[in-house]
C-alpha cells in the first residue's frame, strides 16, 4: 500500500523522532511509506485562532499534495481531526469571490472563479476520507493490534481531546499498547479532561491553561508511571513542559515511539 | 444586553480568569459542585438507550422552529390573545423593561415577586424596576442568595454555585432582615436550616405580593401555553398566587406543538440537574380567572443571531447548563469571569453574538475555550459550540502583532522550502534559545519548559538518509 506520511509541522520541526518512529513502524508492517516533500501545515493554528482565509489556503495546499495517495497517515490526533472536521466546513463556507488556494502574496484579492472553488471542495471530498490518525490506520486499515513491539516500562495514556471527541479513536490506542510486550499500562485518573493546551489558548489564557495542566500533571504523577504516552505531541509538549518544570521525572513519549521499539532495536 | 449595566466595561476574560484561578475557595466550591452534577447527569443520560435520538429530535425541532420563527410567533400571539392574555413585542432590553415597568405601575403596586429567569437578568430588569421605585424580589433559593449578597449570578442553573454553606449562612444572617423576615437567631449552616430560613422568608413574600414576573422554559405556538420547570415550588407560588403575571420570554423559546414538549421534558431535567424528571412543571395558557396575564416577547439581538448561518445554532439552547458543568475552563475561571449573565461555553458563544464584539470582554469570549469539545458532547440539543467559537474568532478584530505573526507563519507554511530554511535556522540557533521567552510567549515559560529544539528536522533527516534507507 502506498502510504503518504503527513508528519505535521510541529513534529517535523520539533519532534522528528516521532516521524522516524512512524516510518520504522509502518515499514515493519509492510507499507510503502512516502514523504511528500511539498507538505507544510494543515492550517489548524490559523483556523482555530480566527484566520480562516490563511487556513483555507493551507488546506488547499494540503489537498493538492495528498489527493493522489491511497492513504495518508498523521501521527497527530488534532491535525487529523482538523482535516476531517474542518476541511469540509472550510469548503462549504468558501466565499464565492475568494479562491482557494490563492498564493499568499496575492492574498485574498486574487480574482477567483466558481470553478476553482468547486475544485477545492472536490479535492477535499476526495482527500479527507483517506486521512487517518496512526492508531486508526493500524487498527482499521491494516487490521493489526500486535505490532511486535517491546517496551518494558510502566506507561499511562492520555487520550487527548481531539483524538477522543474529534476522531472518536476510542480504545484503539490502548488496545495497541496492551499488546506491547513488557509494557504495564496504568489508568490515568481524569484521563478525558483537557490538559489546557488548546493551541493559542495556552498563550491567550495562560492562567487557566496552567491551572488545567497542573491538575493533569498531578494526575499523571499519581499513577507512578515512568512514561506519559499520547498520540499528539502538542499536548505532550504542554504537559511535558510542566512535568519537567516540576521535576517529576516522568518522560513523555508519542504512541508511535513506543510502538516502534523492539527488543532487537535496544 | 444593555441593561446588564455593571457587567459591561469589564476587563477581558483572561484577566478576570487569572484572578479567579487564584481564589482557592472558589475553585474548590466550583469543582465540587460541577463534578457532582456532572456525575449525576452522566448516570441518568446513560440509562436512556435512545438518548442520541432524543438529542437529534431536540435539535431538529428547534431548527425547524427557528426556520419558521415568524410564522410560529404569530400563531403564538393569536393563541395567547384568544385565551385572554396580552402580548407585547420588545425589540431590545430598554423596550422590554419599559413595558414591564408600565404594566407594574398600572397595577398601583411597588413590588413584584420573581420566578428565576435568565431573560430578565439579561435585560437587567431588577435594576430598571428599581429606578422606577419598584422592588423585585427573587424567590429562587440561589437567586435569593445572590440578591441578598449583592452579588452576580455565576451559573445558569445554580446562580450561587460559587458560594458554600458557611458563606450562605452569613449572607442570610446579615441581610435577610433588610429585605423582609429576618433569619432565625441560631441559624446553622445545615442545608435544612438554610432552606427553612429561606422558606419562611419567602412565604411572607408570596402571600403579600400582587404582581409576579417570570420567564418561561418553553412557549407552545399551537396552544399559546407557557411552561416553567423548577425544583423548589417557589415558581408555582409566584405563578398562581398574584393577581397579575408578566412573563418575559426570548423569542427563541418557542415550540410548535404540545407534543414537542415530550422531547424536551426528557432532555432538560436530565441534562441540567441530573434528574429523570424535574419536581415541578407548571403550564399556563392565557389568563385564568381573576388573573391578568401579559407576555413580553423579547428579541434583544436574537433575530440578528438568526441571520448568522453558523452562529444561529446557539439559539437552540435550552439553558440546561450541562456545558458549564463539563467545561474545564469554567471550572477554573468561574462564572463571573465571562462578564455576562450567560457564563461558560454557551455564554462564550451567545454573549458576543447578542452584544457584538466591540468591548474587550466580548472580543475575548470566543477565545475563552481550549476547544476540547466536552461542551458539544454534553449539549442536549447538539450545539457545536467549538464550531461557533472558531467561527466567531474569525470575525473579531485581532491585535496587530498577532496579525503580523499569523501572516508570517502563513508565509513560511506557504512554501516547503521556506519552512525547511526556518527549521535549519532554528536547529543552528537551538543552543541560544533562552529558558524564559519574552513578550506574550513568556506566558508559556512561566509554568513550562520549552521543548529542546532538534538539530535536524524530520524533513532534513528524510532527505539525508533517503527516508532511513541510507
Ligand atoms: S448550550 Fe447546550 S448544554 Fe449549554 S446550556 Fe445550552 S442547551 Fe445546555
Amino acid at each position: 500500500m502506498r502510504v503518504a506520511l503527513f508528519i505535521t509541522c510541529v513534529n517535523d520541526t520539533l519532534f522528528p523522532g516521532t516521524g522516524q518512529a512512524v516510518v520504522t513502524l509502518l515499514r515493519r508492517l509492510g507499507c510503502d511509506v512516502e514523504f511528500p516533500q511539498a507538505q507544510t501545515c494543515c492550517g489548524q493554528m490559523h483556523v482555530n485562532t480566527g484566520y480562516p482565509e490563511e487556513g483555507r489556503r493551507l488546506a488547499g495546499h494540503f489537498v493538492d499534495v495528498f489527493a493522489g495517495y491511497d492513504a495518508v497517515v498523521a501521527p497527530s490526533g488534532s491535525c487529523a481531526a482538523m482535516v476531517r472536521e474542518q476541511y469540509p466546513r472550510l469548503a462549504r463556507t468558501t466565499p464565492a469571490r475568494t479562491a482557494a488556494p490563492a498564493g499568499l502574496l496575492t492574498g485574498g484579492s486574487a480574482p477567483a472563479t466558481a470553478e476553482r472553488d468547486d475544485s477545492f471542495a472536490r479535492r477535499v471530498a476526495e482527500t479527507v476520507p483517506k486521512v487517518h490518525d496512526l492508531s486508526e490506520f493500524l487498527v482499521d486499515v491494516l487490521g493489526v493490534t500486535d505490532v511486535g513491539a517491546y517496551f518494558p516500562h510502566r506507561v499511562t495514556y492520555h487520550p487527548t481531546c481531539h483524538s477522543l471527541r474529534g476522531l472518536h479513536l476510542g480504545d484503539r490506542p490502548t488496545r495497541l499498547l496492551r499488546e506491547v510486550r513488557g509494557l504495564e499500562l496504568v489508568p490515568l485518573p481524569g484521563a478525558e479532561e483537557c490538559c489546557g493546551f488548546g493551541g493559542t489558548f495556552a498563550v491567550k489564557n495562560p492562567a487557566v491553561s496552567a491551572a488545567m495542566c497542573a491538575d493533569k500533571v498531578h494526575n499523571v504523577a499519581s499513577t507512578g508511571a515512568e512514561v506519559l504516552c499520547a498520540a499528539d505531541n502538542s499536548c505532550l509538549m504542554h504537559i511535558g513542559g510542566t512535568l519537567r518544570r516540576q521535576r517529576t521525572g516522568v518522560r513523555i513519549m508519542h504512541l508511535a515511539e513506543i510502538l516502534a521499539s523492539t527488543e532487537a532495536a535496544r | 444586553m444593555s441593561g446588564a449595566g455593571t457587567f459591561l466595561g469589564m476587563p477581558a476574560f483572561p484577566h478576570n480568569a487569572a484572578a479567579a484561578v487564584q481564589d482557592s475557595q472558589l475553585r474548590f466550591n466550583l469543582r465540587k459542585a460541577t463534578h457532582t452534577i456532572r456525575g449525576k447527569r452522566a448516570a441518568v443520560v446513560g440509562e436512556l438507550p435512545d438518548w442520541a435520538e432524543l438529542r437529534r429530535a431536540g435539535k431538529e425541532i428547534k431548527d425547524h422552529t427557528l426556520r419558521h420563527l415568524d410564522r410560529y410567533l404569530l400563531q403564538l400571539e393569536e393563541a395567547v390573545t384568544a385565551a385572554g392574555g396580552h402580548v407585547h413585542w420588545a425589540s431590545d432590553a430598554k423596550e422590554a423593561n419599559r413595558i414591564v415597568a408600565d404594566l407594574v405601575k398600572a397595577t398601583g403596586e411597588t413590588s413584584v415577586v420573581k420566578v428565576k429567569s435568565m431573560a430578565t437578568q439579561e435585560i437587567g430588569l431588577n435594576e430598571a424596576l428599581q429606578e422606577e421605585g419598584i422592588t423585585a424580589y427573587e424567590t429562587d433559593l440561589a437567586e435569593l442568595i445572590v440578591q441578598l449578597g449583592d452579588d452576580w449570578p455565576s451559573h445558569i442553573l445554580v446562580p450561587a454555585i460559587h458560594r458554600n454553606r458557611a458563606e450562605i449562612r452569613e449572607i442570610f444572617q446579615e441581610k435577610m432582615a433588610e429585605w423582609g423576615r429576618a433569619a432565625p437567631e441560631e441559624l446553622t449552616d445545615e442545608p435544612r436550616a438554610l432552606a427553612e430560613a429561606a422558606r419562611l422568608h419567602l412565604r411572607e413574600r408570596f402571600l403579600s405580593t400582587k404582581v409576579a414576573v417570570s420567564g418561561a422554559n418553553f412557549m407552545i405556538a399551537e396552544t399559546g401555553t407557557l411552561v416553567v420547570l423548577e425544583s423548589e415550588g417557589n415558581g408555582r407560588m409566584c405563578l398562581t398566587l398574584p393577581e397579575t403575571l408578566i412573563s418575559v420570554v426570548g423569542v427563541e423559546k418557542l415550540l410548535p406543538t404540545w407534543r414537542d414538549l415530550e422531547v424536551f421534558l426528557q432532555l432538560l431535567p436530565r441534562s441540567s440537574t441530573g434528574e429523570r424528571m424535574n419536581p415541578y412543571t407548571s403550564t399556563w395558557t392565557g389568563a385564568t380567572e381573576g388573573q391578568e396575564f401579559h407576555l413580553v416577547l423579547l428579541d434583544n439581538g436574537r433575530t440578528d443571531v438568526l441571520a448568522d448561518e453558523v452562529g444561529r445554532q446557539a439559539l437552540r439552547c435550552i439553558r440546561c447548563s450541562a456545558c458549564l458543568n463539563v467545561c474545564p475552563v469554567y471550572e477554573r475561571a468561574g462564572g463571573h469571569a465571562y462578564g455576562s449573565v450567560y457564563p461558560g461555553p454557551i455564554g462564550a458563544i451567545l454573549t458576543p453574538q447578542l452584544r457584538g464584539t466591540a468591548s474587550a470582554i466580548d472580543a475575548s469570549l470566543p477565545y475563552a475555550s481550549s476547544l476540547c469539545g466536552a461542551c458539544f458532547e454534553a449539549c442536549p440539543v447538539a450545539i457545536d459550540i467549538p464550531e461557533v467559537l472558531v467561527h466567531l474568532r474569525g470575525k473579531v478584530r485581532h491585535a496587530r502583532a498577532e496579525r503580523l505573526g499569523m501572516r508570517a507563519a502563513g508565509w513560511i507554511f506557504d512554501r516547503p522550502s521556506r519552512l525547511a530554511r526556518v527549521q535549519r535556522l532554528g536547529g543552528r540557533l537551538r543552543r541560544f534559545v533562552p529558558g524564559r521567552l519574552p513578550g506574550p510567549l513568556s506566558a508559556w515559560t512561566d509554568t513550562r519548559e520549552i521543548p529542546d529544539i532538534p538539530a535536524e528536522s524530520f524533513r532534513d533527516w528524510w532527505n539525508r538518509t533517503d527516508g532511513g534507507a541510507r
